[in-house]
């Protein structure tokens, strides 16, 4: 059996593993929220949701939240998504694709640089 | 491992199952799943939150929105707005009674700003069934560390340490009692967890084992290794079927994992865990009785010493300890006993859990430092009484315990002080009164309990307890005599004093502390015939008010024995001899003419 504890290193091995079962249950170090409201579920954010699931899970990260909001009024720029990153504030980017959200988790997150031709608002 | 970017944990505890949550549950997978959301959301069960009277509770992660009172047809409303939309659902959200406004979050609700969680540490927060959540919460790490790198001395020097003493009612330092256990030789020993809980209206233990099972198999085998037993038996009464479901659960997990069973995490320490089904009886939570009831014999105490860490279970050294000082275990094994210590009062330290009941606004399970004010949990955790009635007595320690009274208020809550004052911490039940409770009722109701439960092995408690439930009865029928206090004194000491076992060294406190504070309650009911509190239903009288009476007939109509008799002509009156004291035409009246006194 592949869960079998015989030593105190297979228990640690098995709690790193398994942080990741309630890590959601924390805000994390940093937070991706997009806009879901009708406009932007419109506009196609359910995909962009989808595509920052992905990319977080094909980068093994655990410790990003991933929360919605409601339509925030500005429908054309749809769909909105903001990240808050520790040191960066909080950076609204608009007229995200799945390609480009892909794009902000390996910037933004991963690497600290914010995703500029993208963003089209700030905030602390 | 796919990533869910939101957990919604439903409870899953006695309390909220008897609410609704199984159905929402099921609703919510349903609805998560129809509406593709399956990948990214995950569903939890978890234990008890505590906040029983609120369920069935639902908390939204990561940003921890707590839900109150959720019902299966308010789903589709939860996931469409808050899930998919990220808005949280404001009616579902907890009101504070005072201005009603809304309080989305978990940490700032004042029911558990207050609470101080460590036995609790996991309830509500993690999935009991999924030993993973329990290993990723830190869970067993207190094991490995006991195992691996501390000698059983090294064990019971840390428990010590962290001055932890028996939460089953007792008291007793649990180091030293483990110390004594390890001392006695023998290759064979014993550790039980004692989850009888068997006063009235409490509910810790239970919560405890729905929310957190491995926290208490880690805790016994912790005792297990430090007093060098490999064997142990949970004793839980089979009216705890979920509590009974989970821990066999968790056991099986543990069976699997290699954290149960031989040679654990290599070190050659073997156990392996039992439960025993109780049927339900007060005295089998009494150590002897309860040792008994494992053996297959009827559940009745022995006389003591000799003591179970010397003569135990099938005649072992045994250590027996509550399911909430098992719990505590591990996390002082991980923090270390002089973190415990740095809690509390100087002789009562860490925290107890509490199964707060009665006239408060916010009943449910609270965690409390020690020291903590009966004020503090009353009024700022449990928000005041009910309906802005005056608080008149708290009821401490279940019927083993007593009734403090207002001037009790600022007490700080340590085993010393409550019992300095009559009452005993007991295993945790608090149940508070307002100004409608008698209290000579309210010492009979606990005294009827304890006389139905008394074993009869010995006269003091069998023969003691019924005649002074006779006498409180008597007395609060209206036949009493002033002599009968006397003697109800007279029978509480010699009750206290001769009784065999707690169950009848106890049985007289809530007697002897309404003597003490709630004297001429007592008096008004001999003396006066009346009750103060209008409860006692013997010394009740309706009267109609022939001026108020509009002469319907109301009353007359709805009268179940028929005593009251008038006509448009003649007021209604009520015939005394005849009346029951149902209340049935006081509330009947619609012009407020019946009076009660
Ligand atoms: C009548 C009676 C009932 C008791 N019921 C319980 C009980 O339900 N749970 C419990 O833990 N201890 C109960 N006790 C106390 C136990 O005898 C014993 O002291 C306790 O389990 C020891 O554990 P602790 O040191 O961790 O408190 C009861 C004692 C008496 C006299």
């Amino acid at each position: 059996m592949t869960n079998k504890i015989r030593t105190l290193d297979d228990l640690r091995r098995i709690r790193e593993a398994s942080t990741d079962l309630t890590s959601a249950r924390s805000k994390g170090r940093a937070s991706i929220v997009v806009g879901m409201g009708t406009c932007g579920i419109a506009a196609g954010a359910r995909e962009v949701m989808t595509a920052a699931l992905q990319e977080l899970e094909k980068r093994n990260i655990h410790d990003v939240s991933v929360t919605t909001t409601g339509c925030i009024g500005m429908c054309q720029q749809e769909p909105l998504v903001d990240v808050i990153a520790p040191g960066m504030g909080r950076i609204t980017y608009g007229l995200v694709t799945p390609e480009d959200m892909a794009a902000i988790v390996a910037e933004h997150i991963v690497n600290g640089h914010i995703v500029e031709r993208l963003v089209i608002g700030r905030a602390d | 491992m796919p990533i869910f970017r939101s957990h919604i944990l439903v409870c899953g505890g006695t309390g909220c199952s008897s609410s609704g949550s199984q159905d929402v549950q099921k609703v919510l997978r349903d609805e998560i799943a129809k509406r593709n959301l399956d990948k990214e959301i995950l569903v939890v069960q978890t234990g008890c939150h505590g906040m029983c009277e609120m369920g069935p509770i639902v908390v939204v992660y990561p940003e921890g929105t707590f839900y109150c009172r959720v019902q299966a047809s308010d789903v589709p409303e939860l996931v469409g707005e808050h899930i998919v939309k990220g808005r949280p659902v404001q009616r579902l959200l907890y009101s504070v009674p005072e201005d009603a406004s809304r309080v989305p979050f978990y940490k700032d609700i004042p029911f558990y700003g207050k609470q101080h969680r460590i036995a609790l540490k996991n309830c509500g927060y993690i999935n009991p069934d999924n030993i993973e959540e329990y290993i990723a919460r830190g869970g067993y790490e207190g094991l490995g560390k006991a195992l691996t790198s501390m000698t059983s001395a090294q064990v019971i020097d840390e428990v010590k340490a962290s001055g932890l003493r028996g939460r089953g009612g007792g008291g007793f330092p649990t180091g030293l009692k483990w110390s004594f256990a390890a001392k006695s030789p023998g290759p064979k020993k014993y550790v039980i967890c004692n989850a009888d809980e068997g006063d009235p209206g409490a509910f810790m233990d239970r919560s405890l084992i729905e929310g957190d099972p491995h926290a208490i198999i880690e805790g016994m085998m912790i005792g297990a290794y430090a007093i060098g037993a490999d064997e142990g038996y949970v004793y839980c009464r089979a009216e705890y079927p979920l509590a009974i479901e989970r821990l066999k659960t968790a056991i099986a997990q543990a069976e699997e994992f290699g954290l149960m069973g031989t040679d654990v995490l290599g070190t050659g320490f073997n156990f392996t865990l039992h439960i025993k089904e109780g049927a339900g009886a007060f005295v089998c939570g009494e150590e002897t009785a309860l040792m008994g009831s494992i053996e297959g014999r009827r559940g009745m105490p022995m006389p003591r010493p000799p003591f179970p860490a010397v003569h135990g279970l099938w005649g072992k050294p045994t250590n027996i300890n509550n399911v909430e000082t098992w719990a505590n275990v591990a996390q002082i094994i991980v923090n270390g006993g002089a973190w415990y210590a740095s809690m509390g009062t100087e002789k009562s330290k860490g925290t107890k859990v509490f199964a707060l009941t009665g006239k408060v606004k916010h009943t449910g399970l609270v965690e409390v430092p020690m020291g903590i004010t009966l004020r503090e949990i009353i009024f700022d955790i449990g928000g005041g009484i009910l309906n802005d009635r005056k608080f008149k007595a708290v009821q401490i320690g279940g019927p083993s315990g007593g009734c403090l009274t207002e001037e009790h208020l600022d007490l700080p809550v340590s085993y010393e002080s409550l019992t300095g004052a009559g009452a005993i911490m007991g295993s945790g039940g608090m149940v508070v009164m307002d100004e409608d409770n008698c209290m000579v009722d309210v010492a009979k109701f606990f005294l009827e309990f304890t006389q139905r439960e008394s074993c009869g092995k010995c006269v003091p408690c069998r023969e003691g307890t019924k005649h002074m439930l006779l006498l409180l009865e008597k007395i609060t029928s209206g036949r009493g005599t002033m002599e009968d206090i006397s003697t109800l004194e007279q029978l509480a000491e010699m009750v206290r004093e001769m009784s065999l076992c707690g169950l009848g060294q106890t049985a007289p406190n809530p007697v002897i502390t309404t003597l003490r504070y709630f004297r001429d309650e007592y008096e008004a009911h001999i003396r006066d015939k009346r009750c103060p509190s209008h409860a006692c239903t013997a010394l009740l009288r309706y009267e109609i008010d022939p001026e108020t009476c509009k002469r319907c007939g109301l009353c007359a109509k709805n009268c179940p024995v028929s005593c009251i008799s008038g006509s448009r002509q003649e007021p209604y009156r009520i015939d005394q001899e005849k009346c029951i004291r149902c209340g049935t035409c006081f509330q009947k009246c619609p012009f407020g003419a019946i009076g009660k006194n």
